[in-house]
């Protein structure tokens, strides 16, 4: 029994090996860093420990600025995207014709490479002295005057920035969706017929219950990819993001890391750990919301 | 609430290779259901009996003929608007709604006029809760009940808007043998206790026989005979409802008619009359046999199955197209077991003969004393 034991962890040896030196030496890493004072990295050294470099990222106004941007990007685009997500999968079940080529239409954003569409939509959006962007001349046609999507007020750059992901994070959404409502076994929808049951409350009572594992599940990611947004931003805004005030709080541990004012691994360290916290509180709330209203068949 | 159907059809457009030709599931079927009884749908897979079923529901509609509910022409109407309640093969309950919410669904529906209150749901819940014994089960899921018991919840859910018409498909099948036997005496109760003109598909003979009114026989999405068990069991049209009905099944002879004798083989087993000499299909039901050392009937004997009261005799003869031929006769008749060969006489109301081609029934008159 013992020597079976024994081979049996031999054989699960080159996986921890793994795991150890790529995930969690790394992930313990973090944490140690973030508590290690005046950081040197080139002579790898510090003065002590503490809850300074906390202290320091969280009166950092960029960092501030970095995590409401993350809200806002968070709270607008995963409840949008996933309605939307689940209204466009409706509608794809429910037609006929055409069903294959729209879901090919609808998933094409997710093979392409985000930053090539970021400059597509930066072109789209964007107004020079020169030349408007697409959007711009939509407006101009209806009288309203340009505006600067890509460099100008922050509003405008934060729709384009969740207009962005939006549209990103769609087509995966929609991919999930659709199967989920095609995996609902259609006596489910007869059986309501049969009872007089209204399209709506066939949507409410029935097809939502049944979908709600994946529903969850997509919120859950959606909750996590939005928190550690970076690259969207810097294919629209380039990489000076604290510049532009589209920093988020992923853009912000990076900058901190390798930036132009980089070189200080133990605020990246304590924003990380920042970040992991938030993300950590989020997905309890979600999964102590989920118990409610997610049904596990 | 009597059913009328007059000459339904339902072809469905063809898919794939065979895209430009229809498949017929249902043909030209006539029939009226006749108010407050229970009518088992029969037939193999594939026959058409479960079509017949929605488009008596309204889940499908039929390519051609009317469906009446009472004086009612209801083949237009949506299911809803029909009255009719229907319990789904896998019985279809919310698996996300309890059991009391299950069964107060078709109520929550209900609008205008008809709109209950909520003391009033739950009072028609319980009532249909009742009827099929699951009180105590209200506030379970589906997923916690047993097969039996999510059958019952689907009756109750389908009974408890108070339908016209109730409509089972394959009700027994995802039963388990002892509960089918209980379930389908049940079936039966709740059919009897509310009055309420049922209509049940199945594929198991011995199902329909035992609770139904009236049976209807498919095949190939045509009736072949509608009646009461018995006498469709008595009286079969053809070959094929000849097979269908009956446990152990009917054993099928290749055989002639000669001289006003039915011969299987080269020996006269049977004087017929009023056929004349032609190459025939005999069946003869297990129960037709009677061992009679004299019997023209020499079979080969294999073995002998003692079922208590009966017993089971297995032979083979070589006109028999299956290679066992089952007979049950009374245990106190006594077959002599050390012997290699069996011989028995018939009882010419057991014995039926069918066209060789058409396999058509062809009826005779017995000849003199058995």
């Amino acid at each position: 029994m013992e020597k079976q034991n024994l081979k049996g962890w031999l054989y699960l040896l080159p996986a921890f090996l793994f795991l150890g030196a790529f995930m969690i030496y790394p992930l313990i890493d973090v944490f140690v860093y973030s508590f290690e004072e005046g950081y040197n990295s080139a002579s790898q050294t510090f003065f002590g420990t503490g809850l300074y470099n906390y202290s320091y990222v969280l009166h950092d106004p960029y960092f501030l600025q970095a995590v409401k941007n993350t809200f806002i990007l968070v709270v607008i685009t995963v409840p949008l995207s996933t309605g939307l997500a689940l209204l466009i999968s409706l509608a794809l079940s429910s037609i006929k014709p055409l069903r294959e080529l729209f879901q090919t239409v609808y998933f094409l954003p997710y093979v392409t490479n985000t930053l090539a569409v970021g400059l597509v939509f930066m072109i789209l959006f964007k107004k020079t002295a020169y030349s408007d962007g697409l959007v711009n001349l939509l407006l101009l046609r209806f009288g309203q005057g340009p505006v600067d999507f890509i460099d100008g007020p922050y509003w405008a750059k934060m729709f384009v920035l969740c207009f962005y992901t939006i549209w990103v994070v769609m087509p995966f959404k929609i991919l999930i969706l659709t199967s989920a409502l095609a995996s609902v076994d259609r006596v489910y929808y007869n059986a309501a017929r049969v009872d007089g049951t209204s399209r709506f409350r066939i949507f409410t009572k029935i097809t939502l219950p049944m979908i709600s594992p994946m529903v969850f599940y997509l919120i859950i990611t959606g909750f996590i990819g939005a928190f550690k947004a970076y690259s969207d931003a810097v294919a629209l805004f380039g990489t000076n993001l604290n510049a532009a005030q589209m920093n988020t709080i992923v853009g912000y541990v990076y900058d901190m890391l390798y930036g132009d004012s980089g070189g200080y691994p133990s605020y990246a360290s304590a924003a990380a750990v920042i970040l992991f916290a938030i993300v950590l509180t989020i997905t309890c709330i979600n999964l102590l919301v989920s118990r409610k209203h997610v049904h596990y068949t | 609430m009597k059913i009328t159907l007059e000459h339904v059809t339902k072809k469905f457009p063809g898919r794939g290779r065979k895209r430009h030709e229809e498949v017929t599931a249902v043909s030209g079927f006539d029939f009226e259901f006749p108010d407050g009884k229970l009518v088992g749908l029969l037939g193999p897979s594939g026959c058409g009996k479960s079509t017949t079923l929605n488009l008596i529901c309204g889940l499908i509609r039929p390519t051609e003929g009317r469906i009446r509910f009472g004086n009612d022409d209801v083949t237009e109407l949506a299911p809803e608007h029909r009255g009719v309640g229907m319990v789904f093969q896998n019985y279809a309950l919310y698996p996300h709604l309890t059991v009391k919410k299950n069964i107060m669904f078709p109520l929550e529906n209900l609008k205008g006029e008809q709109k209950l209150s909520r003391a009033g749901m739950e009072e028609r819940a319980l009532e249909a809760a009742r009827l099929v014994q699951i009180e105590p089960l209200m506030d379970r899921r589906p997923g916690e009940l047993s097969g039996g018991q999510q059958q019952r919840v689907a009756i109750a859910r389908a009974l408890v808007k108070m339908p016209r018409v109730l409509l089972l498909d394959e009700p027994l099948s995802n039963l388990d043998a002892r509960l089918r036997l209980q379930t389908r005496e049940e079936i039966r109760r709740i059919q009897k206790q509310t009055g309420i003109t049922t209509v049940f598909v199945t594929h198991d003979q011995d199902e329909a026989m035992s609770i139904s009114d009236l049976i209807v026989v498919m095949k190939d999405g045509v009736v072949q005979q509608t009646g009461r068990p018995q006498d469709v069991y008595d009286d079969p049209v053809n070959l094929f409802v000849a097979q269908f009905l009956g446990t152990p099944p009917i054993n099928v002879f290749r055989g002639s008619v000669r001289q006003g004798q039915l011969c299987i083989g080269d020996a006269p087993v049977l004087p017929i009359q009023g056929v004349p000499d032609q190459e025939v299909i005999a069946g003869i039901r297990p129960e037709g046999f009677v061992p009679d050392g004299s019997g023209p009937l020499c079979c080969k004997l294999d073995r002998v199955e003692v079922m208590g009261r009966d017993i089971s005799v297995i032979s083979s003869h070589e006109c028999c197209q299956a290679p066992a031929l089952r007979s049950i006769i009374h245990s106190e008749l006594c077959v002599d077991l050390n012997s290699d060969t069996v011989r028995f006489s018939l009882k010419p109301d057991k014995v039926f003969l069918f066209q060789s081609k058409t396999q058509e029934r062809i009826r005779f008159e017995a000849a003199g004393t058995q």
